[in-house]
């Protein structure tokens, strides 16, 4: 067996010429093969990444109206929709792949409700309790976070993410500086940015929407005052930590059916209380970009078609002429079995050399197309051994018809032919 | 009993019609032999050589190889048969291009499974019989005609076999080069190998201590054992 694997490169490496052209199809093909399977495997990597944020495992879950997220700025609370009590994030929290709950209540646009002077800001407004920062991998850039005192007294103090201390005092420091909230005086005692390594942080589809159009920020006060602020004892959201990555589909899916259950909501009802399944949301994303490139593998994969059936022809030839050789060997002693060997073994060891030159192409193309584009690519490593270990079984596959002709030949006529 | 032909019958068919190539041939060829076997192109003689080398079998008739009859071996059996029985010498060389003469002499060896340093040396030895043992790694590229077959001759041998079968082995070359082989042959039959020879050059025939013709697929001896012709001999009886 290694003396025919010697052999073959001999063989290969003293027809240069037709090797590399024999492998040519392999060679592309396998290349365009990496060259998309690395470019899928960056953009999910990039999806995955920018939409669930390392790290967090949050999952949020939120009432919708039918299929859409319910907007308090413009409806007000829902009716006969009560907030969630305290004692319900604890039995919320008691369940399976829950880590942690956070309740919040948020209005992702708000606009003429909050004022710094005679300007606007138009970002998003969250009340907040005091696990909301940790749950979503936010840290103190200066001044303060909201203390126990500041829940129990009610006080009018405001916290803004970086962004929005940027937007709204742009060049000071904002400690100290009183924004104008429906009305009401409040100080701001604090700046908060998202960690780096989680920022930018994109907990849901809107999020990532909202990321991209709206870099007002945020401003987050207490869930204490908001009912203050907004008029309403609203229904709040749930930010859900689950356990782990993986767990984050059922810990959303738990905690949504609970509070289905606990407010007798159902898909029969105006209103239920949905999961941003971020998993499954960037599955769908993944699959998206999945099934176009898939359409594209295919497209190279005939390409190997051809490839191989390029391996057959030349392999037919080689046969046809090496005739005498292989009489020869049958007629000093080689069994049918050794000649089909042989021939197997060189097309194998053509095949998987044009893989092995392939993958190589195919990552130098995925990084000029990374270049180029734009596109992020994940090299893949098993993606290069099944690459090589097909082209291996194309030239087992492509070289048997070959290979069998070769070991049926007639020693006489082979060593008759001049 | 070395090798014994009873009755055989061969045809080929081409296109719709069967011809006969060899009729009813019978042969008796002792250990330790030496037979030329000589006739004109179309004759018949190839066909027989394809025969007694396990290459082919009769459509009627037996051929028994050491007593064994071919018809009744398989291809594998006939391969081992080929590669340890039978050691075969062409008018082209048959040597592989690609491998130096001490491959190629090895080649055999691989066929019969000997490890990979058993083979080298065998090779060398096989080789140094020959006079080649210079030219160990020199391809037949490299090699003058007389050469290539001298190397093909230390393949034909380098497994030991009992007969040693030679198809025209000095048609390619010129007479010193003939001259050559066929001392070696001389040298081989001494030493108690068993050969047979076609040509149909009455000059090399002569080194044999048989000859037989063949003609339109008839076999006939030619006169009684002889002792064989030295290469160096005038020739005199040429018919």
């Amino acid at each position: 067996m290694l003396e025919n694997i010697k052999l073959s490169f001999h063989g290969i490496w003293s027809h240069k010429m037709r090797s590399v052209l024999t492998m040519l199809g392999i060679i592309i093909g396998i290349a365009a093969i990496i060259a998309i399977v690395s470019t899928i495997k960056g953009n999910s990597e990039m999806i995955k990444s920018s939409l669930i944020g390392a790290n967090t495992n949050v999952v949020t879950v939120t009432l919708y109206q039918g299929e859409w997220a319910y907007d308090m700025t413009w409806n007000g609370n829902p009716e006969g929709i009560l907030p969630i009590e305290q004692d319900t994030v604890e039995e919320l929290e008691k369940l399976e792949g829950v880590e942690k709950v956070s309740l919040y209540n948020s209005r992702e646009n708000i606009d003429s409700t909050v004022y710094y002077q005679n300007t606007a800001f138009t970002g998003g407004v969250y009340g907040i309790d005091d696990s909301y920062f940790e749950l979503y991998g936010y840290t103190l850039n200066y001044g303060r976070e909201f203390i126990g005192s500041d829940y129990e007294k009610r006080r009018k103090v405001a916290i803004l993410d970086a962004t929005a201390a940027a937007s709204i005092f742009p060049g000071k420091s904002p400690i100290g500086e009183i924004l104008e909230i429906s009305g009401e005086p409040f100080t701001v005692v604090g700046v908060v940015s998202q960690n780096t390594t989680t920022a930018p942080n994109i907990n849901s589809v809107q999020d990532y929407y909202l990321y991209v159009g709206n870099t007002n920020g945020k401003l987050f006060l207490t869930n204490a005052i908001w009912p203050m602020v907004f008029r309403f004892d609203e229904v709040q959201s749930a930010a859900v930590k689950a356990v782990n990555t993986d767990a984050m589909t059922t810990a959303g899916k738990k905690v949504e059916d609970a509070l289905n259950e606990k407010m007798n909501l159902s898909a029969e009802t105006d209103y239920i209380f949905k999961s941003q399944d971020l998993m499954e949301q960037a599955k769908k994303l993944q699959d998206m970009s999945n099934a176009t490139n898939q359409q594209l593998i295919w497209i190279a994969g005939i390409s190997l078609l051809v490839g191989g059936i390029g391996v057959m022809n030349i392999m037919l030839v080689t046969v046809t002429e090496r005739t005498q050789e292989i009489g020869l060997k049958k007629a000093i002693g080689a069994r049918k079995r050794r000649i089909l060997a042989q021939f197997l073994t060189e097309a194998a060891v053509l095949t998987s050399f044009g893989g092995v030159l392939g993958v190589i192409f195919g990552v130098v193309a995925a990084n000029v197309l990374s270049q180029i584009m734009g596109i992020p690519t994940g090299i893949s490593i098993p993606a290069m051994l099944i690459a090589v270990a097909f082209s291996v079984c194309i030239g087992l596959i492509f070289g048997y018809l070959p290979a069998r002709k070769a070991a049926n030949l007639n020693p006489i006529d082979a060593l008759r032919s001049e | 009993m070395i090798l014994e032909l009873k009755d055989v019958y061969k045809e080929y068919t081409r296109g719709k019609m069967a011809v006969p190539v060899l009729k009813d041939i019978s042969l008796q060829v002792e250990d330790g032999s030496y037979i030329a076997i000589m006739g004109p192109s179309g004759s018949g003689k190839t066909t027989l050589m394809n025969l007694v080398g396990c290459l082919d079998v009769p459509t009627s008739g037996q051929v028994l190889i050491d007593g064994v009859d071919i018809s009744t071996q398989n291809d594998d059996q006939m391969a081992k048969l080929r590669n340890t029985f039978i050691g075969f010498v062409f008018q082209h060389f048959h040597l592989l291009q690609e491998m130096d003469a001490l491959e190629n002499v090895a080649l055999p060896l691989l066929y019969a499974g000997v490890p990979a340093k058993e083979r080298r040396a065998r090779a060398e030895e096989a080789l140094k019989k020959v006079g080649l043992e210079d030219r160990l790694r020199f391809k037949p590229s490299q090699l003058s005609g007389g050469q290539c077959q001298r190397v093909a001759i230390a393949r034909a041998m380098v497994t030991g076999p009992r007969l040693l079968l030679a198809d025209e082995p000095t048609g390619a070359l010129d007479t010193a080069s003939g001259e050559q082989v066929m001392e070696i042959f001389s040298q081989l039959n001494e030493q108690g190998m068993t050969i047979v020879m076609i040509t149909h050059e009455p000059s090399i025939a002569a080194c044999a201590k048989q000859i037989y013709h063949i003609r339109d697929g008839e076999i006939r001896m030619d006169g009684q054992e002889r002792p064989g012709r030295q290469p160096d001999e005038k020739i005199e009886e040429v018919e």
